[in-house]
């Protein structure tokens, strides 16, 4: 294998990682941009630069606005390294990856994380079933092939994807059968003191309530504070149940898109052994980093929604100022030049967390959907480690995640426990009644994607 | 339980852009289906109704993709002999070969020639 050694080496296309790489190349660093997909944008813009001018009105002006950062990335003169799987990332900044099959390695001189974020598990009765899918994954299908749910869809959770999705469906005449959110009073109360930071960033916020003025426009059925959310059907989606205002309701549907917000995804910081800390407002692990978005003094950086759920304008800002940070640990730029530049950024970056507190308190994922009660709900979907079975591994002596692999294989399967982690380590807490903090993860260990060995041997 | 027919049953989703071409042919579990050009094996198959992609090793459960980003492992399909393939990260080729991935799967060994490994 033969080693290329890069200034920069940024695991990631999405907007951290394309603006980190753009400002990189700005201040004279050689950069390469390894990334799963076949193209640039991240999955928020995801298929921007090839997207029909239909797909584009669907989607939204925020969605073309991505093709700004994809445009000044392919002029940077960074390499970008398509269909990449990064399976391991190494302190001694050693980056090994799978293309078409084989095994390839960059060493770099810095490495920038920006490997974004996913929706965050909503383990229910029934969310294994075929029809039933992330709100999510439901946008990137019109993203990569302008698909649309053939019948009328339910939409069920919280946070602002559900909402922006159902406005894009609406837009693209697609109707919806329900959308049913968990968001009530007390909700709006927690999410009050940070109006004022809120409203600052004002655009934000318009932008909000435009979408729920075109709900009501359309006359969608919405039923708001819904809970105790359940996918019925044998072996495929055939209903959804919920209750609202104390009653039992039940659609009948065969799609469900379920979205209760995005979490970091942590895998890779999570590998190199780095502090994560518990965050209660965000309900997730947060690595820890410095100013810049450094783990320790290592040269590896960390930029976007896989430091903390930010959005994706905060997220190029981050990546603009980790790649700020590793052209003045490498290359000493002009001290003045920088400090103008880092302010500006700072202040953009500012700007674009006002927001987030509010958004954060105001969307924050009921408890029962996080930590569901009832016993044979699956949490660890590939190995089928249902709720009841972990609070019992609780009840004879389990401490944490990492245990509850001997007990039941929990975590073990090919997902390497993105899907249920969460979930398990806010069950055991509960369980025992100690902080997740004091649970603790899943010991992430390299290959974090699964490797064959003719892959390796390649 | 089912997936023990090869039959594909209603579609989930639709895709009625005249601006997108069906130009790729393509083999599931023996049938062709044609499918948009540059969409992903997830995509694509969702689009023709093959839901389920797969059964479950511990129980044989029916799954179909859940994340459509490389995180879930739900769609796992056989591509082309090879078992394990993430179809939500591979974009669809004239002739590919596609077979659902019933029970445990080899995620060891994808040599040549093991496609009716079972």
């Amino acid at each position: 294998m033969n080693a290329n050694v890069m200034d920069l080496v940024i695991v990631g296309a999405g907007p951290a990682g394309l603006a980190a790489a753009t400002e990189a190349r700005a201040w004279g660093l050689s950069v390469a941009v390894l990334d799963e997909q076949p193209a640039t944008g991240g999955q928020i813009y995801r298929g921007v630069e090839a997207s029909t001018t239909k797909a584009r009105s669907v989607l939204g002006e925020d969605y073309a606005a991505g093709a700004l950062l994809t445009k000044a990335f392919a002029q940077s003169g960074a390499r970008h390294i398509a269909g990449a799987s990064v399976w391991n990332v190494g302190r001694d900044l050693k980056v090994n990856y799978l293309s078409d099959g084989t095994g390839q390695v960059l060493q770099a001189r810095s490495i920038i994380l920006a490997s974004g974020a996913m929706e965050r598990p909503f383990p229910i009765p029934g969310w294994t079933l075929p029809g039933v899918m992330g709100a999510g994954a439901a946008q990137i299908l019109i993203k990569n092939a302008g698909a649309l749910p053939s019948e009328p869809v339910v939409l069920a959770g919280c946070g602002p994807l559900l909402y922006l999705l159902a406005v894009q469906y609406l837009q693209a005449g697609v109707k919806l059968k329900a959308l049913v959110h968990t968001t009530r009073r007390a909700d709006y109360l927690r999410a009050m003191p940070y109006l004022p930071s809120a409203l600052r960033g004002w655009q934000d916020l318009r932008k909000g309530m435009r979408m729920l003025q075109q709900l009501r426009r359309h006359n969608v059925p919405v039923y708001a504070g819904a809970e105790a959310f359940s996918v019925k059907g044998d072996d495929r989606a055939e209903a959804f149940c919920f209750v609202h205002k104390g009653r039992a309701h039940r659609i009948e549907t065969s799609l469900v898109l379920l979205h209760q917000g995005v979490v970091p995804n942590t895998q890779i910081s999570l590998s190199l052994r780095a502090k994560h800390s518990w965050s209660d407002t965000q309900l997730c692990w947060l690595p820890e980093t410095d100013d810049y978005g450094q783990i320790e003094d290592t040269g590896i950086y960390i930029a976007g929604d896989s430091r903390g759920i930010v959005g994706a304008k905060a997220s190029a800002e981050q990546g603009r100022l980790a790649a700020i940070g590793v052209a003045s640990k490498l290359q000493f730029p002009d001290k003045t030049e920088r400090k103008t530049r880092e302010r500006l950024v700072r202040a953009e970056l500012r700007k674009y967390l006002r927001i987030r507190p509010f958004l954060e308190a105001l969307y924050r994922p009921m408890a029962s959907h996080r930590m569901p009660a009832d016993d044979a709900v699956t949490v660890c979907r590939c190995e089928e480690v249902t709720a009841g079975q972990i609070r019992k591994y609780v009840e004879v002596g389990c401490q944490g995640p990492n245990q509850t692999k001997a007990f039941g294989r929990c975590g073990m399967g090919p997902c390497q426990g993105r899907l249920c982690g969460l979930t398990v380590t806010e069950l055991i807490a509960q369980a025992r009644d100690v902080s997740p903090e004091v649970v603790g993860y899943y010991r992430i260990r390299p290959p974090i994607k699964p490797v064959t060995l003719g892959e390796l041997a390649g | 339980m089912p997936t023990e027919t090869n039959g594909l049953a209603s579609p989930l989703f639709s895709s009625d852009d005249a601006e997108r071409s069906c130009s790729v042919t393509l083999q599931f579990e023996g049938q062709t289906l044609t499918v948009p050009a540059g969409a992903t094996v997830a995509a694509a198959l969702l689009l023709r109704g093959a839901a389920p992609f797969r059964t479950t090793p511990v129980t044989s459960a029916p799954r179909a993709p859940y994340c459509m980003m490389g995180v879930c492992f739900e769609c796992l399909v056989e591509v082309d002999g090879k078992p394990g393939r993430q179809a939500c990260l591979t974009t669809v080729r004239d002739g590919m070969v596609i077979r659902r991935q019933l029970g445990a799967s080899a995620l060891a060994s994808p040599g040549e020639g093991d496609t009716d490994e079972r």
